[in-house]
């Protein structure tokens, strides 16, 4: 579905299904240089069970006109006036990476329009490496070599994904491959120069962590979640950073669950 | 040599892949070869969980005429081993190949392919197809132009052998998919006879692969089996041309496959009505036997190469034959071509023109008795055929001229044993080929 916010063309995934007025709303935010499809699985799934989902590609990914933005900061007022066109007052946030901190920023700008926030694969501060940062600036390939590597765990680089016949390390690099030039180094910047403060989200939070991830490391999740005032945290066994690829349906359910709870 | 790694990020090797690649020892049992999981269908835990693997919420399978445990080790392996986003395992190599084409091509659409294909191939597109109207223009492989010129408004596909068959004419990948891609248009390469082992086609601008499994990949001629790979690659939004997968489909809810699943849209699409409605699934039985093969697909193929080398010096030299038309060989038109897209090896099939002509060509053939004769190529052991009167009997004079095949042309498929026993053979089934 598309919109048009401030002259640029924006789009976002419904999970297949058509908005229906007053249902609750889940807005999902993906990682750096990648775009909608990412969250597919559970789209499709709250889609079905009556949501409203907005899979946004953010500016400059997927079908969203660019450029990219700089900042978490900008980002996430960049989605306030994306989610004001969407039209509902409450919406659940769910951020992967660079996602998840758009997702925490706005949450801490929007406490009463929050009402539950999901963070996976999540640390703060998020430091991204000088080599990655580098080769991102000079729009290297190997800059999602590097990335999509680090971004699996040992046994992740090796497949043995769930979902048949996908073979997740080629998706992912492909996936970012689709970034046009300079992408990809706006979205490491802004992760890495982002500064969020855990006692500004009020509202419940669920961490989603992969045991095995090397971008933001286990530790580092589980840092974020002993600041948080209301979190508790789902631990994959063995995942990456790539969760949604290696662990979809434990991340569908931890979603679940998490949701399914007044 | 640039050093295409200069950040040192860790790989991991082909021969690793070959063995690992898409599995890991069974969660359940430990057990470490990939299990045969000879099951129909799969238990939902509830009626939720099951809507949610139809409607592609969840992961996992729910019958095997789409999807099963063991082939997805086979479609994870071959995809990783060609650098692909994902495979499908298919019945046979012809059942791959159809996929590929009905996957995006429609009543009314066209395809333009290398004139020099395996027989079957030929057969599907030259004389089935049409009756589905899809129809084929077949051109000469070593002309990239000739590939522009057939373009036309309703073409969906460019199409060709990583290695003609049995010409060996070397598909300039390069060439052929930069047209392709001016025009918006995807290219298809049947990779059967490099393997990933030789050739990444995807490396080089190809989008999609077929493999014959039954050949190099598994390398027993112990089973039949195909391969469609998708490469990721193409933007299928970047025109109208390809409605099944940028288009709402009424088969699954109005789902628009690019939207749903970017790089691989092509992939879903095939898996999700493809395999759903032509149903040419792979047994997996035989997705475990490929997968015994291509553990060793590094050891075979670099022994396979090894071999046809030792015989085409032999051949070359030999005074009862007229030709051998092998790309290694450097009277070949493609030599220079097959040193830059297969550095490692022109594969290990070879065709040989025995002088004397179609009678001495088949009484070359009877008179082998270590090498087979019959109808397959790709075995660990050596085969031999006479194209003219087998794989290609369909096409006319006048069309074998045109693929540049000789009526007395004999193909070899160069197998594992030691070569100087084949030597051996070859020898004295030329020397009565020539015995009047």
């Amino acid at each position: 579905m598309y919109r048009d916010i401030a002259g640029k063309k924006v789009f976002f995934g419904t999970g297949s299904a058509s908005h229906v007025r007053n249902q609750p709303s889940i807005v999902f935010i993906h990682g750096a240089a990648m775009d909608h499809t990412v969250w597919t699985l559970p789209a499709r799934y709250f889609a079905r069970h009556d949501y409203n989902v907005v899979a946004v590609d953010l500016p400059g990914h997927g079908r969203s006109t660019g450029p990219a933005l700089e900042s978490v900061e900008a980002i996430s007022d960049w989605l306030s006036e994306m989610l004001a066109s969407v039209g509902e007052q409450e919406h659940v946030l769910v951020g992967h990476s660079m996602g998840s901190l758009i997702a925490w920023d706005w949450a801490a700008k929007h406490s009463n329009q929050c009402k539950k926030l999901v963070l996976l694969g999540t640390s703060m501060p998020m430091p991204v490496t000088d080599q990655l940062l580098d080769a991102a600036k000079q729009n290297e390939v190997a800059s999602f070599e590097m990335a999509n590597t680090w971004s699996h765990s040992s046994r992740g680089k090796l497949g043995f994904n769930p979902n048949p016949g996908v073979w997740m390390f080629g998706h992912g690099q492909r996936l970012m491959h689709r970034s046009t030039d300079d992408v990809f180094y706006a979205d490491l910047a802004a992760c890495n120069d982002a500064n969020l403060d855990p006692a500004q989200i009020q509202c419940p939070a669920l961490l989603i962590l992969g045991e095995s991830d090397q971008m933001t490391p286990y530790r580092a999740g589980r840092t974020v979640a002993d600041q948080l005032t209301n979190a508790s945290v789902v631990t994959l066994p063995g995942s990456g950073h790539s969760m949604l690829s290696e662990s979809p349906n434990e991340v569908l359910d931890a979603l679940i669950r998490f949701l399914s709870v007044n | 040599m640039p050093d295409d790694n200069p950040y040192n990020i860790p790989r991991t090797g082909f021969d690793t892949l070959a063995l690992h690649a898409g599995q890991q020892p069974d969660p359940q049992t430990g057990a470490r070869a990939t299990p045969i999981y000879q099951s129909a269908s799969f238990v939902f835990p509830d009626t939720d969980f099951a809507a949610g693997l139809f409607n592609i919420e969840r992961a996992g399978h729910v019958y095997s005429r789409l999807s099963n445990p063991t082939n997805a080790v086979l479609e994870e392996r071959i995809a990783a081993l060609e650098g692909g986003v994902g495979a499908i395992a298919t019945s046979s190599g012809q059942a791959a190949m159809h996929l590929a084409i009905t996957t995006l091509c429609s009543t009314g659409d066209h395809v333009v392919a290398s004139r020099s294909l395996y027989g079957g191939t030929h057969n599907l597109l030259d004389y089935t197809l049409p009756r589905f109207g899809i129809t084929t223009t077949f051109v000469d492989p070593r002309s990239p132009d000739a590939f522009k010129n057939a373009i036309q408004s309703n073409t969906k596909l460019l199409f060709g052998e990583i290695l003609g068959n049995p010409g060996l004419e070397v598909l300039d990948i390069p060439s052929i998919a930069s047209v392709a891609h001016n025009q918006g248009l995807p290219l298809l390469v049947d990779s059967t006879f490099a393997t990933p082992y030789l050739c990444k086609p995807f490396d080089h601008g190809a989008d999609l692969i077929v493999h014959s499994a039954t050949k190099f990949l598994s390398g027993h001629g112990a089973i039949i089996g195909g391969l469609l790979v998708d490469g990721g690659t193409f933007d299928w939004e970047s025109s109208d041309r390809f409605p099944t997968l940028t288009e709402p489909y009424d088969g699954f809810h109005d789902l628009v496959f690019a939207e749903e699943f970017g790089p691989l849209a092509f992939l879903m699409r095939a898996r999700k009505e493809g395999m759903r409605d032509f149903g040419a699934c792979m047994a997996p039985t035989t997705a475990f036997y490929a997968l015994q093969g291509v553990e060793t697909l590094p050891l075979r193929m670099a022994r396979h190469v090894e071999n046809t080398r030792a015989i085409a010096d032999f051949l070359s030299q030999h005074p009862a034959v007229e030709e051998v038309i092998y790309p290694e060989v450097s009277s070949h038109p493609d030599h220079a071509l097959a040193k830059e897209l297969l550095p490692k090896g022109a594969g290990a099939v070879l065709a040989v023109i025995v002088l004397g002509g179609r009678a001495a060509g088949q009484k070359f053939i009877e008179s082998l008795s270590l090498i087979s004769h019959l109808a397959n190529i790709g075995d660990a052991k050596t085969l031999v055929i006479h194209p003219a009167s087998t794989t290609h009997h369909r096409m006319t004079s006048e069309d074998l001229a045109k693929a540049g095949i000789d009526e007395g042309l004999v193909r070899l498929s160069i197998g594992l044993e030691a070569s100087s026993d084949l030597i051996a053979d070859l020898n004295a089934a030329l020397r009565r080929s020539q015995r009047t």
